[in-house]
């Protein structure tokens, strides 16, 4: 197409000059369109989000972050899908403050909902500017021309065409956008492109491949670990043995002997660093330091839960009552009411956490960094640098894990504290007794759930408390001092924000409270126990309690689990997925224990349901426990899912098996242990997960695709049913209740006897 | 005191100058630049350091480096042969596996060595012989049909 050819040395000679040019055989066009450099990095631009390259192919720019679930091939999918083009044509970046702008980073499970959302109206809006530019090269009106594969073409005429590639390729759009004003979660913007009607989807709703892959299983991907900058020096954390303790005297001569050794205190905070990596490490255990004499912060580990329940509350949320609870409780005929506790728990990545930190006081500083938040964690880091946040680009690498807000923040402040100390490039790596033991914990925490039942059995008040650690000790943003070890290790005080939450269901009690209480931290800052979001925040703990207590209710009712849920759940859609999952799990209707005995095992079956944000799951759990050890195997997962409209049902499917493993590691297995002085459980036999032997026989999910509904999140909605469905199966088996998570086995024997 | 110490990585010859009881994780990772045997705990508990020595699967992260004399050692980056990968990286693929993928360079160079010795191994083999390395994203089960996949290439 001789087009093309003109078009294309135009450009060449035009630079970014705005001309009027007449193409051979076509219309005249208004102008050359876009920008021939990228537009400045502003929320409003469309150019921030959506590029289009002169091959046709289109670079997105997405500020939140995928962390192995799939999330940007789905994100890729929809902007495939508004574009008309091939997903193998849609690339997308993620994770750089330099490529895009802040839409919060990987966040309760919102990268699909909200920066989904958002990256589809970009791209709707960018197919119109393209189809408008279209029309006045082809000299078709707008809505005569369809696109396909990135060829906009007219409905009547198909040899009037012409590519995305030739209408813009290789310069950016210049168009604005509407934008809503915020950033992170909720930046949305709009253009006058209208997204396409679900019913002309192509590219969604089918199951292209992860990106990160093929790289990661050939080993030719760079971890943050594998990370290295010119004149870089490796450092390591030296802890205090007690939690609180100062360095009162640090004895260099003790490192003397090692290599380029350098010492950096801070308070409490105390590192070394060392050209060498194996040097650093040497020098982390052979420095000797004296260490300030402090009385040890914590209860006994046995009295957690008895601290718990005698500790003021500093925070209550009462929740919103429906109906009249205390008037339902008064005249109860009888009231069933259980107790529950969950512990504090690791996130326990594979590896310890590692950031880089490339220091140019008079420069351009980056941080490499597995965060969940490049964006925020570059604004920690520029505080920790003391420069402003233009002077610091933040870059995502992968890491070993990323569940929430992990200990990713924490050595990327570290390495910026040493890197500035030194004055150098720092390579700054945990190692595996920080990663579990001063990692952010999940909160500790005790719920009270009571009914209310009349004289003819129907319940006619629910009332649910919780009562525990906050789940934001340190906020997840890691923007600021407080919000990471380092900082506080340095004197910043706790930034604490007292938060809880409260089951997520439609259960059509007449009266129902659901009400939280946030106890004070058990150290004021640089704790080990401090929390933080762990996947699901607060889920699994709240409803581990709750849907148990459904189960306890149920048979105290004479009512089979399931039956009970059904005849009490209002929603449709959670009525969908728990009879989803009862029906391909095959459920065994009961009113009581069925304690099946096969040879040496127990065998139970238990379900447990809950919303989260929108999005709904339901799961039947198949335990069998063996009789001699107590030891639980969770054999078989029936899982109810539903999200809204599904984007890419093979990843999904794969997030959820993540879900359902790593959540019965959780409540089979996991506890954080401390002494009177410290976090004791700092590796994986302190702090032992599930292993290979005890993984699930099978996981069988049944998507429910609900097409009429946006896409919802659904990172972490399968994680919180899991804890109960395996209580309510151990019980089913066993007909002892387990209150008291991890259901270990010198619990699950204790109940034998 | 940094002595010289000589390896044989992937066929190739390194001299490299450490400490003889530096562990061999750090001789592969910061003397040679190789990146695939990753630090996980420094405590032989996860795996996810694992390299064949003359074929066995071998923790790097406690192996002295001066105690692997004149032994072969392998990493990821050398457990395919003729230019392709191995079949267990291809089933890997073919199967989606991982999640963050920290911990694939455990489960790849002793499940390639399980395929070695036994190559149709069972539910229960293929179980025992991971029984000792960590996956946290939960990916066991896409772990279990991938090696499978690769047993009946």
């Amino acid at each position: 197409m001789t087009i093309n050819i003109n078009r294309r040395s135009l450009l060449t000679g035009a630079g970014a000059l705005t001309i009027s040019v007449v193409l051979p055989g076509a219309s005249a066009r208004a102008a050359v369109f876009g920008a021939a450099t990228r537009p400045e990095l502003k929320p409003e631009n469309l150019s921030t989000y959506i590029t289009l390259n002169a091959d046709g192919s289109c670079t997105a720019y997405w500020g939140k972050m995928d962390m192995g679930q799939g999330t940007d091939v789905g994100v890729s999918q929809m902007i495939a899908e508004e574009l008309d083009l091939p997903i193998e044509k849609v690339t997308l970046m993620q994770g750089d403050t330099a490529t895009s702008v802040n839409m919060g980073g990987a966040s309760g499970s919102t990268g699909v909902q909200s920066g989904g959302k958002a990256m589809k109206s970009a791209a709707a809006e960018a197919r119109y500017q393209l189809v408008e530019l279209a029309s006045k090269h082809l000299g078709v009106p707008a809505d005569q021309l369809t696109v396909s594969n990135g060829v906009v073409s007219s409905k009547t005429d198909a040899s009037k065409k012409v590519s995305y590639g030739d209408l813009i390729g290789g310069r950016y759009f210049d168009t604005q956008l509407t934008w809503n004003k915020q950033i992170g979660n909720a930046l949305f913007v709009e253009g006058k492109g209208k997204p396409k009607a679900v019913s002309e989807y192509k590219v969604v709703g089918t199951s292209p491949p992860r990106r990160d892959v093929a790289e990661k299983v050939l080993g030719t991907a760079d971890f943050i670990s594998d990370i290295k900058v010119p004149g870089m020096v490796h450092a390591r954390m030296v802890m205090p043995p007690v939690v609180g303790a100062e360095p009162v005297n640090v004895d260099e001569a003790s490192v003397k002997d090692i290599p380029g050794v350098q010492i950096v205190r801070i308070k409490e905070f105390l590192a070394v660093a060392a050209p060498k990596e194996w040097d650093a490490i040497k020098a982390s255990r052979q420095l000797k330091v004296t260490w300030s004499d402090v009385k040890p912060p914590f209860p006994e580990q046995k009295k957690l839960y008895e601290h718990i329940r005698n500790a003021k509350a500093i925070k209550r949320d009462d929740g919103k009552d429906v109906g009249n609870v205390d008037e339902a409780f008064k005249n109860a005929a009888r009231i069933v009411e259980a107790t529950y506790e969950w512990p504090f728990q690791s996130h326990a990545g594979m590896g310890p956490a590692c950031a880089v930190v490339d220091y140019k006081p008079d420069g351009l500083s980056t941080v490499w960094t597995p965060t969940q938040k490049p964006h925020f964690g570059r604004d920690g880091v520029a505080n920790a640098l003391g420069l402003p946040q233009e002077k610091v680009r933040g870059i995502y690498a992968h890491g070993s894990g990323s569940y929430g807000r992990n200990d990713s923040g924490d050595a990327a402040a570290a390495a910026a504290l040493v890197a500035k100390a030194l004055g150098k490039p720092v390579r700054m790596q945990f190692m595996r007794a920080e990663g579990t033991g001063w990692d952010p914990k999940g909160p500790a925490s005790v719920h009270t759930s009571r009914a209310a039942i009349d004289k003819d059995g129907n319940v006619t008040a629910w009332h649910f408390e919780s009562k525990g650690f906050s789940r934001l000790d340190v906020n997840s943003n890691e923007s600021e001092p407080a919000h990471t070890l380092a900082g506080q290790q340095a004197g910043v005080p706790l930034k604490f924000e007292a938060a809880f939450g409260a089951p997520e269901e439609s259960y059509g009690f007449p009266a129902k409270r659901k009400a939280w209480e946030v106890v004070a931290p058990l150290v004021e800052r640089s704790s080990p126990v401090r929390t933080s979001h762990l996947r699901d925040p607060v889920g699994p703990q709240i409803h581990f309690a709750s849907e148990s207590f459904i189960d306890e209710l149920a048979f105290s009712l004479n009512m089979d689990p399931v039956e009970f849920r059904l005849k009490n759940l209002k929603d449709p859609r959670d009525l969908a997925v728990v009879k989803a999952a009862a029906e391909k799990a095959g459920w065994k209707p009961r009113t009581a224990a069925r304690k099946e005995v096969r040879g040496d095992v127990l065998v139970g079956q238990g379900i447990s349901f809950s919303q989260r944000s929108g999005s709904r799951c339901a799961i039947v759990a198949e335990v069998e426990i063996n009789r001699s050890t107590g030891k639980v195997w969770g054999r078989k997962f029936t899982v109810g899912h539903e999200c809204g409209i599904i984007i890419n049902p093979q990843l999904l499917t794969q997030t959820i098996e993540g879900n359902i493993v790593q959540g019965t590691s959780r409540s089979l297995w996991e506890e954080a242990k401390f002494s009177q002085s410290t976090v004791t459980s700092v590796d994986w036999l302190s702090y032992p997960i599930l292993d290979m032997t005890e993984a699930p026989e099978m996981i069988d999910v049944v998507l429910i695709d609900r097409k009429d509904l946006p896409p919802n999140g659904a990172g972490e909605c399968s994680m919180r049913p899991i804890a109960a469905a395996i209580a309510n199966a151990i019980y089913d088996a066993t007909g002892v209740r387990q209150r008291q998570a991890p259901f270990t086995p010198e619990r699950i024997k204790a109940g034998f006897v | 005191m940094a002595t010289r110490i000589e390896l044989n990585v992937d066929g190739k010859a390194h001299t490299i100058e450490a400490d003889p009881d530096m562990p061999l994780l750090y001789a592969l990772r910061d003397d040679l630049g190789l990146k695939n045997p990753r630090f996980g705990c420094g405590l032989a508990q996860c795996g996810a350091c694992t390299v064949w020595i003359n074929g066995e699967p071998v923790r790097s992260c406690i192996t002295t480096v001066d105690s692997v004399g004149a032994s072969k050692v392998t990493t990821l980056a050398g457990i395919g042969k003729d230019g392709k990968p191995h079949k267990l990286q291809e089933a890997y693929i073919a199967e989606q596996v991982p999640q963050c993928g920290y911990c694939l360079n455990g489960w790849l160079m002793t499940g390639a060595a399980l395929l070695e010795h036994t190559p149709k191994p069972t539910d229960a083999q293929i179980r025992d012989a991971m029984a000792g390395i960590k996956c946290r994203c939960g990916t066991h089960v896409s772990i279990l049909r991938a090696v499978k996949r690769a047993s009946q290439a």
